[in-house]
Order: C-alpha cells, then structure tokens, then sequence
C-alpha cells in the first residue's frame, strides 16, 4: 500500500502512540483487503462500547489510547450498557454502572462525543451522498451507505477508533463504486407497510440472499422509520452493509440478473418465525431497535396517553431526541404511564439475562438479539400491539 | 527443519510449541479471557490451553469484540506466543495488532504438526519447523 509522507510519519510514532498503534491497524487491513492507499474520512461511529462486551482489558485498552490520542473527525458512540443516567431505575448494579462510566470517560477523553446510539443520523452526525465514512454499528452502517448514500465499510470497534484517530480508511470494499453494484434482484410481490412489516421483509430478504447487495422492486413508499428498521434487519439476518430499493435509496445501480421473489408468505413466515413466546407470559416490552425517532416517540406518547402499563416497558432512544420530547411533552405523557426511557442503550446491549423471559418488541433485530444474548422468548408485534402489550 | 514463507500481520518473533486447529477460532465466546482455554462446545480445540503456545488455525470468525479477548487474554498472560493462519480476517489482525501478538499469514498450516516446535519471525513473514 502506498503511503503518504505523512501517513508515514504517523506510522512511525511520530504523531504519538495511539497515532501509531491505529496506523497499524489500518495498514494491516489494507494489506490484507489489497487496498492501494489510504482516503479520508469525515465521520466515524465507534461500536464496542458495552462494559458487558469490552471486560476490564478492553476498558484498559480505551485508557492506554487515551493517553495521547484525539479523535480528527466528529466521532460518536454505539448504545452503551446502560442508561448514562438512569441506570439505578433499569435494575442495573453500581459495580457495572462504575465500570460503564469508565469506558465513557475513556471515550471522551479521546474527544468522542459521548452521545451512545445506534442513530448517529439523528444525532449530528449526519454524512452526505457519496462522502467516506467509518461506521461500525451494522444498522447504521446499512442505513448510511444505502438510504443516505454514503460510503463505508462494516467497521469493528477498534478499526473504526483507528479512523478516527487518524481520520483515514483503507480503500477498499464498499469505498469503491464497483463494489457498491447489487448482484441480485429481489422483486417483492406484497405490500409492506409499518416498521414490523419492513422488518419482516429484511428477515425475509436477508434469510434468502445472505450477505449480497439487493436491488429490490416493488416497495412503491417508506419513511424514514421503516427504512431504519428494515436496514436493521437485513443487516442482521443477511449480513450486506448495502441495499437498493429502485425509486427510493439514490445510488445508481446495475441490474443484475439473478432474481428472487419474495411473496405475502414469505412475509408472513418471517412473522412467524420471529415469535417463539406462545405460553410464556410477557414481562418486558421494549421499543427502540434502532432508537427512536422524535415521530415514534410523539406516537407512543398518543398511544400511551391516559393509560397505564402493567409490565416493565422501555423506550430506547437517543439522549438529544428525548430531550426534544420532553420539550413537547411527549415525556411527561410516556411516563406518567410508568414506561421507562432508556436512553444511551438498548435491551439488545444492556446486561438483561434472568431477568426477564419474554419480550414484545416491534424490532426483528431485537427479537434476535433478545434471543441470543439474553434468552428471552420473543413476540414480534406493530408498535400498536407493543403498547397493548404493555398495558393488558 | 523446514521453512514456510507467508505474509507479516503483526511483527514480532517467537519460539514454542504449536498448537493446530483444522476449525476457525472465535475469540469472543470461544475462549475463556482469564484462563486461555477454549471453551467453544465441540470445537476440536475444546479445554485446552492456547497460552504460550504458536497457535496455529485457518481464519478467525465470529463477532469483532473477539479483538478485545484477544487483548484481554494478553493482559492476563494467557495469549499465545504467536499466530499463524491460512487466511487472516480483521478480527484477529486487528486483535494481534492492538495486543503485540506476533502474526503471520499465507502460511501453508497443513504442514504443521500440533506439538512440535515452531519459530514464528513475524517481521519477515517466515515460519520455521524445528
């Protein structure tokens, strides 16, 4: 790989220690994906933020960092382990909630800004078409490369810190436009509408096509919700970092030739296949995977007005995008009906085995992680059934 | 002895007993960070220690936290002396990076015999079986 003078210099600790541990890395996988030169990048979203998942090592090695490296480009954070500030209300210990605020003022050291979220466009930190970024989160990663256009690879925790540290990326994978082109087409024959339906339809799609890019037709509208939460999907139950929907994501596609269909039943199966809960009672409902948005968050607020539920139910949201409904008073509304936000984490990352035993989500991506990390039973319901859910 | 050219992941050098695995390695959920053994169910590998030994497998897989066992492996004294895969992934690029593991790649691992004795120089890419 060719390197610039300065590159060079970074590389040979010049520009400090975490300078040259992260050129490293990102030499190193340059190499071995045969990228030819390092690019710029002007946006990075760091995963591996969870206590639960880093240990005392990887807190250690976010201190060790810490030590003389500063972020070059605005970078924010993946949903930590816990809410930075209500932790207490969610059940979570001192010792873990101690822990968690070490590896958040690791990253603030670092000049990350500590907004922890699976939602980084929500937030500020929203690139434009075609501009180099380094994600990690693999929702986010689907939902900027297709909805909005940018470009960047499927980072992990270290190599996308390794970016922001130097504000670089090897070229290679989806940096590269002959990379981007979708290699099967997949024609749905079915109207999908509301996030549990587009969620069904990236189980559907990603169980069918794996990991390649899809130029899908037939989705005739979707907003933003639907985009966030199908994005989600397809990246967890496929596996791509990219999708094209014709007539609404804006890259320029080949069109393949392969072709798939995906029909009302496939739909449905997908719903089926995401509830698992049937005689097992319901004790945690939570909505939020991705985070919410401020119009999710004005709508339980009208579903949950006047009402009171009777099970543990979180709403996972972006700390700034709350703030915007307690501005509104979408706030006092939710939680008068004895929901819980939780903000800066999720039931995905948050340290929830044994607690609970089933989940009602209207996240396909929850449902799996529910099921993996905490063996939760899961019922894939509309945000509507959510809300009924909680209070029955 | 018999020498194996591949390719530098992360430099360094090394001398010790191979350990081999025919199977991918998943760091994270696969072996235990406190001790170094591996704890994956039905992996060939399954209770043995990977601890100062040259530790020999085709690819890493799994989820991309394993970089952080790695380093927590190496900070509790439990990481092995050195790497060697067929095909090296970010994960364990990134993993013997962050942690100073002598790595190398492109290495043909079919010719390495679990138990004897293994030179790894990392900085030139050379495996030498002893």
């Amino acid at each position: 790989m060719k390197l610039t003078s300065e590159e060079k210099e970074m590389l040979e600790g010049k520009q400090g220690n975490a300078t040259k541990k992260s050129m490293e890395i990102l030499v190193a996988l340059g190499e071995i994906f045969g990228a030819e030169r390092l690019i710029d990048v002007s946006s990075v979203q760091v995963a591996g933020v969870s206590y639960h998942n880093l240990g005392d090592a990887g807190l250690e090695f976010l201190q060790e960092l810490a030590k003389d490296g500063k972020v070059r480009v605005t970078t924010t954070l993946n949903p930590a382990g816990m809410d930075l500030d209500n932790w207490e209300n969610l059940g979570i210990s001192k010792d873990f909630a101690d822990k968690q605020k070490s590896v958040i003022d690791a990253f603030e050291k670092l000049g990350i800004v500590t907004t922890c979220t699976c939602t980084p466009y929500f937030v500020g930190n929203l690139p434009h078409f075609k501009e180099h970024i380094a994600w990690s989160e693999s929702s986010a990663v689907a939902f900027s490369n297709s909805v909005i256009g940018a470009f960047t690879n499927k980072e992990g925790g270290p190599s996308a810190l390794a970016a922001a540290l130097t504000g670089k990326t090897p070229e290679y994978g989806l940096h590269l436009d002959e990379n981007r082109q979708a290699q099967i087409l997949v024609d749905v024959k079915t109207k999908v509408s509301g996030t549990r339906d587009f969620g069904a339809l990236g189980y559907a799609i990603g169980k069918k096509i794996g990991a390649k890019i899809p130029l899908i037709l037939g989705v005739k509208k979707a907003n933003i919700e639907e985009l966030k939460t199908f994005s989600a999907s397809i990246a967890t139950y496929g596996g791509t970092g990219l999708y094209h929907i014709r007539g609404i994501t804006p890259n320029r596609t080949i069109k393949p030739k392969e072709r798939v269909t995906i029909t009302k039943e496939d739909i449905e199966k997908a719903k089926a296949d995401l509830n698992d809960s049937t005689g097992t009672e319901i004790d945690l409902v939570a909505i939020g995977c991705p985070h919410c948005s401020i119009k999710e968050l004005q709508y339980i607020a009208k579903l949950l007005n006047g009402k009171k539920v009777r099970k543990e139910t979180w709403i996972c949201v972006a700390r700034p995008v709350k703030s915007i409904a307690d501005r509104m008073g979408y706030t006092k509304t939710i939680e008068a009906s004895g929901a819980k936000f939780a903000c800066d984490t999720c039931m995905a990352v948050a340290p929830l085995k044994g607690r609970f035993k089933a989940l009602a989500t209207d996240s396909a991506k929850g449902c799996f992680y529910g099921r993996g990390s905490n063996a939760f039973k899961t019922k894939f319901c509309t945000m509507e059934e959510c809300i009924e859910e909680a209070v029955k | 002895m018999m020498e194996l050219k591949g390719r530098k992941i992360c430099a360094g050098k090394a001398k010790a007993e191979a350990i081999v695995s025919e199977q991918g390695i998943s760091f994270y959920g696969g072996v235990d960070p406190d001790t170094g053994v591996v704890v994956e169910k039905g992996h060939p590998l399954e209770g043995r220690s990977i601890a100062g030994k040259i530790l020999v497998f085709p690819q890493g897989k799994g989820s991309t936290v394993g970089s952080y066992t790695m380093y927590r492996l190496k900070k509790n004294g439990k990481a092995p002396a050195a790497i060697i895969n067929k095909e090296c992934e970010t994960i364990v690029a990134v993993g013997a990076i962050i942690s100073g593991i002598p790595c190398v790649d492109k290495i043909d691992i079919a010719q390495i015999k679990g138990g004897s004795t293994i030179e790894v120089d990392a900085d030139r890419g050379i495996v030498n079986i002893l």
